[in-house]
């Protein structure tokens, strides 16, 4: 099917002057809904943000409270992207390709993260990690600060992000069936060629876009870290928790202009998804094409 | 045993150990606190005025949310689907913004534009609506982070629809409203029914963009999630166990209850890949309806 708004067809019956009112009528409401949520809040801030000037934007963004916040968030989101990229991938190949008791358990488990409230996934972690708890004892003796720190933080947004990749890659590895692997594997190929060679090249679109997924979450992630990390000035503050500090320090300039600039960056994220959808799709169904011709 | 079963086994034992110690382990650790101090203590917690009052008020805006948003989620994305009009493309690939853009970021600009220092704030203010830190802006907050939901789900089934269905009931006969309800609805309410839940979860555990609208007032706009900070932030485990709680089993309560409405006979999948594999999960792909067969 055509992606998208390939299908306006507009029966006669909605051509007719009565019904023509009602049509009128109801793309009125729509834009309103969109401008009252959507647009008018997004271009309010971009107004505040550059409204006293862009070097006043510029000496917000370029703070070093502000550059350490966006370093923390850009080094956080490496780490947990390439994590989730290597278990998520182990994990959707598993879900797809292997039949095991306690299947459907586990496949329930990776849709969790969506309905735990992010707060809520920082504050179990505390409970499983805080001091005087058996992990936490144990991680207390071997010198290891876990709580209040960066890998807490890293943990917890690996917890929210976990469903992206799994969930992007597993309906495509079902889709692509296994034939072209055992015959890489009947022609010689070792586990990790067929990987490299068969698999791969089928599901790297997919993966393309539950990695950007990932990016996006893992950037904007807020309520869980906020619980984790302390909210330590320049040493455990991410970009959001910055720009919270900044709002509840009443520097609405500085909270405007950082938030400003996490806002482009979602749109840039949206624009690589619209074009890795396309292209993810063009991939899934020719490999599905030459697997059942 | 070969190299191959060797690999799976491995593969395997990594993909579940991986998931039970990131995602089984940490629900468990909640799951004992709450039990630690009795089933007593945890409806004492519960039944504290201000953790009762944050409930109620959650439940009752994530409802009020989720009503608003199958209205007009369900209107644009009929709209966008049927009607061809200027601005159709952009407003359309405006719906997945909210995915994208972070909550805290989110909640920052609703309490931009609907403060009181704003010309529309200020104009409401004058109307005495106070929008923030009040209901009106919780909902809405809640309303922005979940309004590609419904859209998301329906406009891929609005699309499939036969509108020659549509068009025969015509034939009979029927006015549109009728076609509307004895046509369209039918076919599209297992997509509705995903997306209102969907709306309804993400509601309830709403943080980032509540907390800047909502300004933390006990007893008036504390939500639920808000609450379970500031127990945390005082040091109160106990306090923050027992509401969370209620929120996750709410929340797991809704979820079990759209598989079991919207699951067919005899379909394999449970629900939540289902609508993963079909795009009404994130809401970002749109091109195949929900109950593509396999």
């Amino acid at each position: 099917m055509e992606r998208g708004l390939g299908c306006v067809h507009i029966p006669l019956y909605m051509r007719n002057p009565d019904t023509d009112v009602m049509r009128r009528l109801l793309i009125a409401i729509v834009w309103v809904y969109f401008a009252g949520l959507l647009i008018g809040p997004i271009a309010y801030l971009c107004i505040q943000a550059f409204g006293e000037g862009f070097m006043v934007f510029l000496n917000e963004v370029l703070r070093p409270e502000a550059m350490h916040g966006f370093w923390l968030t850009t080094e956080i989101t490496i780490i947990v992207l390439l994590i989730n990229a290597v278990f998520g991938t182990i994990t959707a190949m598993v879900l797809a390709r292997q039949r095991f008791w306690g299947q459907t358990f586990l496949s329930g488990l990776i849709d969790l993260p969506f309905s735990v409230s992010p707060v809520i996934t920082g504050f179990m972690l505390i409970l499983l990690l805080g001091p005087g708890t058996i992990l936490g004892t144990f991680f207390g003796a071997m010198d290891i600060k876990i709580l209040y720190a960066l890998p807490a933080m890293i943990l917890v947004t690996l917890f929210v992000t976990f469903p992206f990749v799994v969930r992007e890659l597993t309906p495509i590895l079902m889709a692509i069936g296994t034939d072209s692997e055992e015959a890489a594997r009947t022609l010689g190929a070792n586990e990790w060629q067929i990987f490299l060679r068969v698999t791969l090249p089928a599901i790297r679109w997919g993966m393309i876009y539950g990695a950007t997924l990932t990016i996006a979450r893992a950037i904007g992630e807020f309520g869980a870290v906020l619980v984790v990390s302390g909210n330590v000035l320049q040493l455990t503050q991410t970009a959001t928790l910055h720009i919270y500090q900044s709002y509840v320090d009443f520097n609405y300039v500085g909270a405007y202009a950082v938030a400003a600039v996490l806002l482009a960056v979602s749109f840039l994220i949206l624009m690589v998804l619209e074009l890795v959808k396309t292209r993810s799709s063009a991939v899934t169904d020719r490999s599905i094409q030459m697997v059942r011709p | 045993m070969t190299g191959h079963t060797l690999t799976r086994l491995a593969l395997r034992s990594a993909a579940i150990g991986y998931v039970l110690c990131l995602i089984l382990l940490p629900l468990t650790a909640i799951g004992l606190q709450s039990f630690e101090d009795g089933l007593t203590r945890f409806m004492d917690d519960i039944q504290q005025p201000q953790a009762k009052a944050a409930l109620i008020l959650t439940i009752e805006a994530a409802l009020l949310t989720t009503v608003i948003n199958a209205v007009f989620g369900t209107l644009s994305a009929w709209v966008l689907v049927r009607y061809d009009f200027p601005g159709r493309a952009f407003l359309n690939a405006l719906v997945d913004l909210p995915f994208a853009i972070p909550t805290l970021v989110a909640g920052i600009m609703i309490a931009a534009v609907y403060g009181a220092t704003s010309p529309l704030g200020a104009w409401l203010q004058q109307g005495g609506i106070e929008v923030l830190y009040n209901v009106p802006g919780i909902v809405l907050a809640m309303l922005f982070v979940t309004m590609p939901f419904t859209i998301r789900a329906l406009q891929p089934v609005l699309m499939e629809l036969e509108q020659d269905q549509e068009e025969a009931a015509y034939t009979l006969g029927a006015t549109p409203w009728q076609a509307f309800w004895r046509v369209t609805v039918p076919s599209v309410l297992p997509g509705l029914l995903t997306g209102v839940f969907l709306t309804f979860v993400r509601a309830l555990g709403e943080f980032g963009s509540v907390v800047i609208v909502a300004g933390n007032i006990p007893l008036k706009t504390q939500v639920a999630a808000v609450y379970v900070y500031g127990e945390i932030e005082s040091y109160n485990p106990q306090g923050a166990t027992s509401v969370s709680i209620v929120v996750l089993i709410l929340s797991f309560l809704a979820l079990m209850l759209l598989e079991r409405l919207i699951r067919r006979p005899g379909e394999r999948l449970p629900m939540f890949l289902n609508a993963v594999m079909n795009g009404t999960w994130f809401g970002v792909r749109s091109h195949s309806p929900v109950h593509a067969k396999p």
